[in-house]
């Protein structure tokens, strides 16, 4: 019923505009002002170096990423190991830390 | 004493050669000498929006080059005095636009005695917005209030920060100001548009002022003559408080709030 949508409110698209442009905004910061990820990409050949010791892994197949979010940071870690192997689960695995 | 301005924005039709054209008038209007230099070379505007495009013989490329003189290639407003409009070239490409050529031009029109320099950044954060803003010592950044011009501004306040003259030999910060153009009141106040504080939030710069969304912007391009010239509308008094506050002036801020209309105008508006 129009009569009781008026009363109903939606969420305005403007607050949902802003909502995206703060978390995208916060995100590209932290790469280009600060400096702060810029250990990232060392970080992810030492990491694949230590991997690498007990797994045939390329470097494709590992992604670190830095999100900031309000509550914290998350490093996001994914790796996937190769299919072939019969031991180790195929899927990425996922831990984060806050 | 000089100062270089750069209007810029990251985001192409967000109002940054309407801006220069506007800003550039006021502040020549004031009194003071006044250059509008156009760095979309390929892609030249501002001597249309300015209305002096049949006036144009050589271009900020042929100076840079030496193929003319500074003296012959500025274009004098036949409407206010101490105002000059430096066009960009039409045939050539970006690349055209060496560090060195644009800083012997700007040194040069320094020595000339301008104490306003203009400077008209293309769209994109390529070759030819970073020459326009390698020079500068003051920003407005052009911001509508939407998405993807947010998110641009944010970008090109980093590049401010980082890829400029000052930044490179540690001199003082460039001074960003944040001009939010085609503003709708009704519209954020029906949730629809990002309001004025909530852009201020996300880009942490100060506010220079807010140009409402207007029908006068296309008519005075349409014209070739820049809005400000026409103190009727409410896009030219707001382009003045612009130039007045840029230059110094306390002004309070206006068209933020939705326009109270009278029961007549409501029925006839």
């Amino acid at each position: 019923m129009r009569f009781l949508d008026y009363f109903r409110r939606a969420p305005k698209s403007a607050s949902l505009a802003k909502d995206r442009l703060s978390i995208i905004v916060a995100r590209e910061r932290t790469g280009t002002r600060t400096g702060v990820a810029d250990y990232l990409p060392q970080l992810q050949q030492e990491l694949l170096a230590v991997i690498a010791r007990y797994e045939k892994i390329d470097l494709s197949n590992v992604t670190v990423n830095l999100d900031r979010s309000e509550d914290g940071e998350v490093l996001e870690l994914n790796i996937a190991l190769p299919e072939s192997e019969p031991a180790p689960p195929s899927r990425p695995t996922r831990p984060s830390f806050a | 004493m000089s100062k270089v301005v750069v209007i810029t924005s990251g985001k192409g039709g967000v109002g940054k050669t309407t801006t220069s054209a506007n800003v550039a008038t006021g502040i020549a209007q004031t009194g003071l000498k006044t250059v509008a230099i156009d760095f979309d070379v390929g892609l030249r505007n501002l001597d249309l929006v300015m209305g002096c495009e049949r006036r144009v013989v050589y271009d900020f490329v042929n100076v840079i080059r030496n193929e003319a003189k500074l003296q012959q290639t500025l274009i004098r407003d036949k409407r206010v005095d101490n105002l000059y409009v430096l066009p960009a070239s039409q045939t050539r490409d970006k690349d055209a636009l060496t560090a060195e050529g644009v800083g012997r031009v700007i040194d040069e029109l320094k020595e000339m005695g301008f104490e306003y320099i203009i400077c008209d950044s293309p769209a994109g954060i390529e070759r030819g917005a970073q020459m326009a803003m390698y020079f500068a010592d003051e920003a407005i950044v052009v911001t509508n209030p939407e998405v993807s011009s947010v998110r641009d501004s944010d970008r090109v306040l980093g590049l401010l920060a980082a890829k400029t003259s000052r930044a490179e030999l540690g001199g003082a910060p460039i001074h960003t100001h944040l001009l939010l153009t085609r503003y709708s009141p009704a519209m954020v106040k029906r949730g629809e548009m990002l309001s004025v504080g909530d852009v201020l939030e996300l880009l942490g710069i100060p506010l220079l002022g807010v140009i409402p969304e207007s029908k006068a912007v296309l008519q005075s391009s349409n014209k070739g003559a820049p809005a400000i010239l026409d103190e009727t509308t409410d896009v030219a008094q707001a382009y003045l408080d612009t130039v007045y506050r840029f230059l110094g002036q306390d002004r309070q801020h206006r068209f933020i709030e939705e326009e109270k209309r009278s029961f007549l105008g409501r029925l006839f508006g």
